[in-house]
């Protein structure tokens, strides 16, 4: 009976080669399909045990670090709460819900293992990621809070001669361990004002006007034009505050007072090819460079009566001159506020803002720094420094004199933007600004989203004064 | 060296086995090496000398190699297990040792274990009664849509399939020893095939339908695919006609085309065997989920396997990601972590069992010795073949147990009895005539 039974043998090791090749077309052939199957949450789980990265502040202040979760899992948690949410955002892997940093340093976070450790990973053990140093300043970010006081608006900070964002702020804001709109008061408080928000700048988009006038050769910071209200700009009447006239002022004067009618005329003579060149070097029209999510980035810019965007930078239709003082359906950001603000400061070259200063593996071995790198050459330094000597006599003598600090000269616009009906007297109050106006280590914006007839210089300048005193205490 | 003496050496590997295996669950489970792990695998390495030392004064010429191939699976099933849960391996290291207590009163009561020719019809009534046990009321109970189980309110638990395996083939190998000349002789050719007699092969037909029976009554189609083809298989062996099988296996696809079509049961099975990934069928209630994640599970092995304590079991709440890991899916849990390797590695553990197995038959010198260990051997591969199939989708997923390594007392014991039994028949063959 030998001869059967070798040949039944032969069947065995025949149906066990199946076994094999059945098994190799699961863990091997056909395994990177079913890896990636949207019915397989192993992904998932992997995902929820790589212990992820710590993201600090520049002080050593933990922002978001991992705690054990059941089942060999990570949980994200966020000790400063509301404090950092915008910036830091959150990551909730089981929903698949991420924002803010979590999201644009996730590779970094999670610790992604590439050519050769990819390999060799499976020998290793379990991934730990990163740590992510920010630029964040947790006493500048307590200052704007307190200051805001709750009220809807942004601080934004940043070094003019780096980029670095060492204060970003802004109300409503939300408890990244539980991001739930139903968790807040305000239904939007997941949204970035900071960097989302669409808010007319006001007067502090006459910086960008002035830039315009003075780089492009049209006009000297001497240059005298008539500031008689109202005065009719694109067919509309426009008038400066409380229908104040003005005879014929030098620019400087008109910046230190805010006077629209000249402003208006400048941007209108200065033209809408020129103004939209400038806006663009400053960054408008685009998504600032910031290392953050993409979708929580708003580009500033001009928008039709119909809420949409013109579909020509610099189109015809636009009303230059009032979008010359910050109003004709310009909407703006503060996170772009303050990068005009620093473009002038950094003596005309814009910086890329970062939040991102190093990330360090979890033995503190460097794996990346982040040098500061230039975004755009905005204007000449000459004209920078003559904005910047304008920008002064605003603080000095002008509506920004709440914004005063003791033995620092600070640099700043104001802006009070219309907002609502015509006469409902609702205004979105702005300051933007630098100090120490001779050797800039600081530039800010800050805006309350709307008030009862408050001013740039009485609302927001206090603000920005506020902040500006932490950083500068601090050394920066 | 004698055959003992390489049983002893063969042991070695075994304890090295569940001493590291113990030892890397440890280390992944809290980084630190207890050394629980030693006495774990000190036990075992005792309980297996114990055995051997048994087999050397009972046995003396028994195959060397079953034995050890033996302790390696169950040691590697031990660790799984452990895994998976510290408490159900407790469990399953008492059923060890009880295992090996019935091993050694099959060695000690059957010395001739041809006495049991004499009982082969009681034989075969009792397994034929353990198999509809668990359809009686109060005792039997379904496990996933199968009548497996039979539970004795607070004594036990148990699989008669488990037991009925070894009676039915004990009976078989019995009553082919008589008949195997008159179904080869008597037989009549028709279109140039062998049929066989209908007066003798009437109890092989019996066999059929009772697969048959096994599948609709208990719907426990594993054990009905094991039953029948370990009937084929000695039916082959016992005549050395090719055309018997033949008309046996289309027999059985006329059968299972039948019922895989109008049970609804059976049917469902089918469906989520061809379309796993069917997300319909994936979140439908005893759908494709179980075999999905199998999928997914031997797909996030890989070649090597993610490591030993390292694969996902759990979801995130808690809930069960790969039902069943401790039995029905352990191969898919092996194949996590230790890869296409550690799969293979272990199929080629069973093989070379099987090849023993089929070696022992070989030297027999009786036919009903023969078609015992035959019997037997084919079995055991096909009980592999089913559950291992069924994880990989070569065939529908039924549940049955992967021998020695899937957790359960009944399967544990019946295999330990399995092994004494071809351990007899290698101790009688390779005696001096």
């Amino acid at each position: 009976m030998s001869g059967p039974i070798v040949r039944l043998f032969a069947v065995v090791v025949l149906l066990f080669a199946l076994l094999v090749f059945f098994t190799s077309r699961w863990t091997v052939f056909e395994a990177s399909s079913l890896n990636d199957n949207p019915l397989n949450v192993r992904t998932l789980l992997d995902e929820l045990q790589i212990k992820r990265g710590q993201i600090l502040a520049d002080d050593g202040t933990v922002l978001a670090q991992s705690v054990p979760a059941p089942q060999h899992t990570w949980t994200r948690f966020y000790p400063t709460r509301d404090l950092f949410s915008q910036a830091v955002g959150y990551s909730i892997a089981a929903q698949g819900r991420q924002a803010g940093l979590e999201q644009s340093a996730g590779p970094e976070l999670r610790g992604v293992q590439t050519g050769l450790d990819s390999i060799f990973g499976q020998l290793s053990p379990r991934p730990v990621g990163d740590n992510v140093y920010t630029t964040l300043d947790p006493k500048s970010q307590k200052v704007a809070v307190q200051e805001l006081a709750g009220r809807a608006g942004s601080v934004v900070a940043l070094d003019p001669r780096t980029g670095a964002v060492l204060t970003m702020y802004a109300n409503p804001t939300y408890d990244n361990n539980n991001p739930d709109p139903k968790a807040c008061k305000a239904p939007s408080c997941l949204v970035n004002n900071s960097t989302q928000a669409a808010w007319p700048p006001g007067s502090t988009f006459k910086v960008v006007t002035a830039a315009a006038a003075i780089d492009s050769g049209e006009y000297t910071p001497n240059s005298v034009v008539d500031g008689k209200s109202p005065r009719t700009v694109s067919g509309v009447p426009l008038q400066n505050d409380n229908n104040q006239s003005f005879g014929n002022i030098d620019l400087t004067t008109a910046l230190t007072y805010s006077v629209n009618t000249v402003w208006a005329q400048v941007a209108e003579h200065v033209g809408r090819k020129t103004m939209t060149d400038y806006m663009k070097r400053f960054g408008f029209y685009d998504k600032p460079p910031l290392d953050y999510p993409s979708g929580q980035i708003r580009a500033s810019l001009p928008v039709a009566p119909n809420g949409r965007p013109y579909k020509i930078p610099g189109s015809p239709l636009e009303d230059i001159g009032r979008i010359g003082i910050g109003q004709g359906g310009l909407l703006v950001t503060p996170l772009q506020m303050a990068m005009v603000a620093a473009a002038v400061a950094n003596h005309g070259t814009l910086m890329k803002p970062h939040f991102i200063d190093k990330v360090l593996d979890p033995d503190g071995r460097t794996v990346r720094t982040v040098d500061p790198s230039v975004y755009h050459e905005v204007m000449k330094p000459s004209t920078a420094q003559a904005l910047s000597q304008m920008m002064r006599r605003v603080v000095e003598e002008g509506t920004g004199t709440p914004a005063q600090l003791g033995g620092i000269s600070v640099a700043g616009k104001t802006g009070t933007a219309s907002i609502g009906a015509p006469g409902s007297g609702l205004t979105e109050p702005w300051f933007i600004g630098f100090a120490p106006a001779e050797d800039p280590k600081v530039a800010v914006a800050v805006t309350i989203a709307q008030t009862q007839g408050g001013f740039g210089g009485t609302v927001a300048a206090p603000i920005a004064k506020a902040v500006i005193q932490t950083l500068l205490a601090e050394g920066k | 060296m004698s055959a003992r003496n390489r049983e002893l050496l063969g042991l070695v590997p075994a304890s090295l086995l569940v001493t590291a295996g113990f030892a890397g669950v440890f280390i992944q489970r809290s980084n630190a090496l207890s050394n629980v792990s030693l006495t774990y695998g000190a036990l075992f390495l005792g309980l297996c000398i114990a055995a051997h030392v048994f087999i050397r004064i009972t046995l003396p010429r028994a195959d060397p190699y079953m034995f050890p191939l033996v302790a390696v699976l169950a040691s590697f099933g031990l660790v799984m297990i452990y895994r998976i849960s510290p408490t159900l391996a407790r469990q399953q290291a008492q059923w060890f040792v009880l295992g090996l207590i019935l091993f050694a009163a099959t060695i000690l009561l059957f010395r001739d274990y041809r006495k049991l020719e004499r009982y082969r019809y009681i034989i075969v009534f009792i397994s034929l009664g353990l198999l509809v046990l668990p359809r009686l009321p109060g005792i039997g109970y379904a496990a996933n849509g199968a009548y497996l189980g039979v539970r004795i309110p607070g004594l036990f638990v148990f699989q008669p399939s488990e037991f009925a395996k070894i009676g039915l083939v004990i009976f078989l190998a019995s009553y082919l020893r008589d008949t195997r000349q008159v179904l080869v002789q008597g037989g009549r050719r028709f279109l140039g095939i062998t049929l066989p007699p209908i007066k003798y092969f009437g109890p092989v037909v019996v066999i059929w339908g009772l697969a048959m029976a096994t599948l609709v009554v208990l719907s426990d189609t594993g054990s009905s695919v094991m039953f029948y083809g370990g009937l084929l298989a000695m039916l082959y062996v016992a005549t050395n006609r090719v055309s018997f099988v033949v008309i046996g296996l289309i027999a059985a696809a006329i059968g299972f085309w039948y019922l895989g079509t109008h049970i609804p049961h059976i049917h469902a099975r089918v469906e989520t065997w061809l379309h796993p990934l069917n997300p319909t069928l994936y979140h439908r209630p005893l759908g494709s989920y179980q075999v999905a994640n199998a999928m997914f599970a031997q797909s996030a092995g890989g070649l090597f396997g993610q490591g030993f304590g390292r694969a996902a079991l759990t979801t995130i709440n808690g809930g069960p990601l790969l039902p069943f890991p401790q039995t029905d899916m352990i191969y898919a849990v092996i194949t996590d972590e230790l890869g296409l390797f550690g799969a293979v590695a272990v199929l080629i553990t069973y093989l070379l069992f099987v090849a023993r197995g089929f070696k022992t038959a070989m030297l027999a010198r009786d036919s009903f010795s023969t078609l015992l260990a035959v019997g037997l051997s084919a079995m055991f591969a096909l009980q592999v073949f089913v559950i291992v199939g069924g994880v990989t989708r070569v065939i529908p997923l039924t549940g049955v147990t992967l021998p020695f390594i899937s957790y359960g007392g009944s399967s544990i014991v019946a295999n330990l009895v399995l092994l004494a039994l071809l351990l007899l028949i290698s101790d009688r063959a390779r005696r001096p005539a």
